[in-house]
């Protein structure tokens, strides 16, 4: 099986709507054992049914905006597992009012909570996580077409998915030495929880439906599908790359 | 309009994991049921997928009672 073996950390399933969850249950399904990581208390009781369901080894609590519990969690993984090989950042946040409405109108304290959350962890947990990375180690983090181009009321997380995507190509270099990957999975829209926050929702599936080569929205199996391949030794030579997994929507022009 | 009923009454057992008997018209999510917020959100989504209904926030967030969710699934319907 392509994962035997490896120790894949996942960060981000909230519920089984969740992208991460669609890429831990062919994780698990491929060999690997998992650990998951949640945000905060009301995510636990969600979590544990699910890490039962996956046979998880473990599940640790990370609020990813605190250095103190990425320090913790750093700590918690190092105690059951020594290494890592795989560590997937699907995980943002931005205030409601933030997606919504016209981008200018953006805080400051806006813009810096979606930024922090939603890209500057990835920075984080890879700088945490550095000295347990396997020597073929892969990171990836989650992304989105909004990061490049302009989409109705994305805005602030547009700009942390930019954010997101830059650091992913940094990261490539400084982990590359060691060669551990890192690369971005650019997902197609997925009604998930954190998708819910996003006005107009229902309006991009159909639009997609309607516009994309393949005339259809992603499931979780394809983005999983594609998390496979960079966990595995498949993508060994690919890094700081950012993969559309979009049903092509991203070539379109007129 | 039963129909209706059992169907909202279905998944607000499964999501919440409550006895059916608790789900009466006036139980409140948050006070009667223990529902918090990210219960209401996958609440919201599971109704929307059942009835193939879009429900936008400010409805959502009028959608105290468990009659609630009836009348709109029936306003809609």
């Amino acid at each position: 099986m392509l994962l035997s073996g490896k120790k894949a950390l996942i960060f981000g399933v909230v519920n089984k709507r969740s992208i991460a969850y669609g890429i831990a249950k062919l994780f698990k399904e491929n060999g690997a054992s998992l650990a998951l990581s949640y945000a905060a208390d009301p995510i636990k009781k969600r979590i544990e049914p699910i890490a039962e369901e996956l046979g998880a080894d473990f599940i640790v609590q990370c609020n990813v905006g605190s250095d103190e519990e990425i320090a913790s969690t750093a700590a918690t993984v190092k105690e059951h597992w020594g290494v890592v090989d795989v560590l997937v950042h699907s995980v943002a946040y931005a205030n409601r009012e933030d997606l919504q409405g016209r981008f200018i109108d953006t805080s400051r304290e806006g813009f810096a909570v979606a930024l922090d959350v939603s890209a500057f962890s990835l920075v984080a947990l890879c700088r945490a996580f550095e000295p347990m990375f396997s020597d073929n180690g892969s990171v990836m983090a989650m992304s989105y077409y909004g990061s490049g181009r302009v989409v109705a009321n994305y805005n602030a997380m547009g700009v942390a998915k930019a954010a997101l995507e830059s650091s992913v190509r940094y990261l490539a270099v400084d982990l590359g030495e060691k060669g551990v990957r890192v690369n971005a999975i650019s997902a197609g829209p997925v009604k998930t929880m954190a998708a819910s926050a996003i006005s107009g929702f229902h309006t991009i599936l159909s639009h997609i439906e309607e516009r994309a080569p393949l005339k259809r929205n992603i499931s979780l199996e394809d983005v999983g599908k594609c998390a496979l391949y960079l966990a595995s030794d498949l993508s060994s030579g690919t890094t700081g790359d950012i993969v559309f997994v979009d049903s092509g929507y991203n070539i379109m022009g007129l | 309009m039963d129909d209706v009923k059992n169907k909202v009454k279905g998944i607000i057992v499964e999501q919440l994991g409550v006895p059916e008997d608790e789900v009466k018209e006036d139980a409140s999510f948050v006070e009667d049921l223990g529902a918090d917020s990210l219960d209401l959100t996958e609440l919201v989504m599971a109704m929307e997928e059942e009835f193939g209904v879009e429900i936008d926030d400010d409805d959502a967030q009028k959608m105290m009672k468990v009659k609630d969710v009836y009348d709109y699934i029936a306003s809609k319907a």
